[in-house]
């Protein structure tokens, strides 16, 4: 079933010259774990913000061709109703929290839809426990860690029970090790409770490995779309300045030098260890 | 700083930080009344010291105390304006009525500080921006102030980031004479303001993100509620205020100045 | 140079984040300092040009201990690049930025002039000269806050974070820069988390932990060893982690370079190859 489907989707800002998304059709289905890269200024953020609603409707200016989310046109529909299909979390941790406790902030949205108090009670102590952070549901955001607050952002889209949650480069300020935690909390989010996930990343080495429906864009176009393995064992891929990860390289770089690991293009150290393993184990 | 020391919130467990914040501001509007109502010493030293226990029971005492010494100031101010008002008007006579008066009339001033002072520093905000937000005020006022003091922390550490920033590219914040002194804050200014318009920006996305403006009828997650502590100190603002305005409208009080003859 | 001598720093609200830290930077080192959020990476720093001072212990830059001096003249020696641009820019146009900490430093006016367009270039920033800094996109913007820094020339450069929010071309412009500043003798230090870009710089790496420097050594024997790492709560960059996993093997473990990574594979094949 199809969650997402653009058709020539084209945007400026207002001001602009030129439109910051051209022509971008895209289709994603239900359940899937997209990811959306490519160099700064290619437009992955626009795209995003189409999918609530805030591109067109908060930032003005004019949204052409055709967008439904969840069965809905955006075009049509407010942003807050989208809410409840659509969650986004953004890239700065600390200015998306406005709340003075943790579980106010994840009630916030419920709050704002008119949810009775033991529903909402109900609500954001399962966001608070998917997400891990059900014992800092009293802090004050300020007080917790960017790892802590991502996953309070998570939490506070999550309560809200959307079908899709959109991501846009939510670990931009995170440490690596922080970083990893929010991808494995997402992946558990798109694995057990069939949410269909969209990532913004540049980092490709921690991410590659959780998609099998990979975006690339440039310059406001999509150059490509499809499985990771294919796009980034390609050329054409690495000249547009995308971060491929060194694992994918060096067994492009050991293929091109005589060394066939296998077809599997590898996209973490595990399966290129595996595959190295498996060719250079001491034959008996 | 030490004034606004006075005002600012603790996170200390008491009884009194525990009590509703409605019936604190009802109970120091009470005495805001009964300040007002007296003019002699006797009733407002009483109201004053009526503040003492629960300074001590919501363990406030220091930074209660330091709120004290920066009203000192103007407590001294109302004082002198008095006693030389009715001096002067009085041709030229100093007598103890006039002190006592004017000790009078400083002593109100005090109380009605010192009362709010109590009230800012046993309240958190999270319970200040509650209450707001279950009163008639609409939730956009209740959410800015809440919003608002949940960035002061933020704003406070960002302003000294660019301080550091600015002055790491040479900029002397104290030199030079006053108006090139407020000049030098310009680089300091700037980058802040522009950062909280940002700030707003993406604020205001996470919020249209999350619903904003979908039902007229916001809910709310938490709910105040009345406790045995809340209706024993409604009872005692009741016990004050009757007390109070019987004895002003009744009884004739005493000044020391009589007392003492 | 940059002395530190068991440096000790707590902040107003008692918080001691430095706790015993000593640590000489030669001329001309690029040095990586590492460790979690938190570790006390940027108090650290923040010393060198004396925006702290430390609570105990010395600090001093060229000889001059940073107690007995101002931050404008450690400035003078030690740029600092803070982590976003946007708390440093402020002016109406680009060349007024990169001119300010000229202004404040006293250069005379047709060094300034010269200076600014020499900064210009140096950063690919020329046809923004007159533009107004807050138009230009994110990654435009650090370019104008490295300018600025640049543009007096100071021996010493400290970058804080330089490599967040940067895609990889960018990350690969930055680090192409650093090694060209080191080409032309400056002492480099950059805080960061971003273990892939430190891997491919391989600086001198220093890790701090909760106040404290728990190793210092060369980028290759430290990025590789799994326990400092740990300790640091780090991630092993990946190829790295590669080789981490291929003990059956007898490959060598301190491995960080593609390159080297890949001789090393090939040479393994065709030893296997030839039995």
């Amino acid at each position: 079933m199809v969650v997402i489907e653009t058709k020539n989707l084209t945007y400026t800002y207002p001001g602009a010259t030129k439109p910051s998304i051209l022509n971008v059709s895209i289709k994603v289905e239900k359940g899937e774990f997209v990811l959306i890269t490519g160099p700064s200024g290619c437009g992955k953020t626009t795209l995003c913000r189409t999918f609530n609603g805030l591109v067109p409707h908060f930032y003005q200016g004019e949204l052409k061709g055709e967008i439904s989310v969840a069965g809905i046109d955006t075009l049509k529909h407010h942003t807050y109703e989208m809410a409840k299909h659509v969650g986004l979390v953004f890239q700065n941790p600390e200015n998306q929290l406005f709340a003075l406790s943790v579980e106010k902030d994840v009630a916030f949205g419920l709050e704002n839809m008119g949810f009775p108090r033991e529903e909402m009670r109900k609500k954001v102590d399962w966001a608070l426990n998917q997400t891990g952070i059900y014992d800092l549901r009293e802090r004050s955001p300020h007080e917790i860690s960017g790892g802590q607050q991502q996953r309070v952002a998570i939490a506070s889209v999550l309560a809200m029970e959307p079908e899709i949650i959109v991501l846009d480069e939510p670990t931009s300020f995170l440490d690596p090790l922080s970083a990893a935690k929010i991808f494995e909390v997402i992946y558990d989010l798109n694995k057990k409770q069939g949410i269909t996930v969209i990532l913004v990343e540049h980092r490709l080495d921690l991410t590659a490995k959780y998609t099998n429906h990979l975006i690339v864009m440039d310059r406001g176009q999509i150059r490509f779309e499809g499985n990771p393995r294919e796009i980034l064992s390609s050329e054409k891929t690495r000249l547009i300045g995308v971060g491929i990860p060194k694992a994918t390289l060096l067994y492009q770089m050991l293929k091109k030098d005589g060394l066939n690991l296998g077809t599997n293009v590898p996209l973490s150290s595990e399966e290129l260890a595996d595959q190295l393993l498996e060719a250079l184990k001491p034959s008996d | 700083m030490s004034v606004f020391d006075g005002l600012r919130f603790r996170k200390v467990y008491s009884p009194i930080h525990n009590l509703d914040p409605r019936i604190k501001f009802v109970y120091v509007i009470s005495i805001f009344v009964c300040a007002i109502l007296f003019f002699q010493i006797i009733p407002l030293l009483l109201l004053f010291l009526l503040q003492i226990p629960f300074v001590l029971l919501a363990k406030v005492q220091r930074q209660w105390l330091r709120s004290l010494r920066g009203a000192a100031f103007l407590a001294t101010l109302i004082f002198v304006i008095n006693v030389a008002t009715s001096y002067f008007t009085s041709g030229y006579h100093l007598t103890g009525p006039i002190l006592e008066s004017a000790a009078a009339l400083t002593l109100r001033f005090v109380v009605l500080v010192e009362s709010f002072s109590v009230f800012f520093l046993t309240t958190s905000p999270d319970h200040l921006g509650l209450a707001l937000e279950e009163s008639r005020v609409p939730y956009e006022f209740a959410f800015a102030f809440t919003t608002a003091v949940r960035f002061v922390p933020v704003l406070a550490e960002e302003a000294q980031t660019i301080m550091d920033a600015q002055k790491a590219r040479g900029l002397e914040l104290e030199k030079g004479g006053l108006l090139k002194r407020i000049r030098n804050y310009v680089p300091v200014l700037i980058p802040l303001i522009v950062s909280a318009i940002r700030r707003s920006l993406e604020l205001a996305e996470a919020m249209e993100s999350r619903a904003w403006g979908a039902t007229k009828k916001r809910t709310n997650l938490y709910l105040l509620k009345l406790h045995r502590g809340d209706y024993a100190l409604l009872a005692i603002t009741v016990g004050i205020l009757a007390t109070a305005v019987y004895i002003h409208f009744y009884l004739s009080i005493p000044t020391i100045t009589q007392l003492i003859h | 140079m940059i002395e530190a001598v068991d440096v000790h720093f707590s902040y107003p609200n008692k918080v001691e984040a430095l706790k015993g830290v000593s640590l000489t930077v030669k001329d001309g080192e690029f040095v990586a300092i590492m460790g979690q959020n938190g570790a006390g990476k940027s108090t650290f720093v923040k010393h060198f040009n004396g925006l702290l001072k430390p609570t105990t212990g010395i600090v001093r830059a060229d000889g001059v201990q940073t107690t007995k001096t101002s931050v404008a003249a450690l400035s003078r020696n030690v740029g600092f690049v803070f982590q976003n641009p946007d708390h440093q820019l402020f002016s109406e146009t680009v060349e007024e930025e990169i001119a300010f900490a000229l202004k404040n430093f006293g250069f005379a006016t047709d060094v300034i002039e010269s200076r600014v367009t020499w900064a210009l270039n140096l950063l690919s920033l020329t046809q923004y000269r007159k533009t107004s800094p807050f138009l230009l996109s994110g990654g435009e913007r650090k370019r104008v806050a490295l300018a600025s820094v640049l543009a007096w020339d100071p021996k010493t450069l400290i970058l804080d974070e330089p490599t967040i929010g940067q895609d990889h071309e960018q990350k690969e412009i930055l680090r192409q820069f650093i090694l060209q500043l080191q080409t032309q003798g400056k002492t480099v230090v950059i805080v960061t988390h971003d273990v892939e870009f430190v891997a491919e710089s391989n600086p001198r790496v220093i890790l701090m932990k909760e106040g404290k420097i728990v190793a210092d050594g060369v980028g290759k024997d430290i990025l590789t060893n799994p326990a400092l790492l740990e300790l640091a709560s780090i991630v092993l960059p990946q190829i790295a982690q590669v080789f981490s996993k291929l003990s059956p093997l007898n490959l060598p473990k301190n491995i960080i370079d593609i390159y080297e990574a890949k001789d090393l594979i090939l040479k393994a094949w065709e030893s296997k190859t030839q039995k």
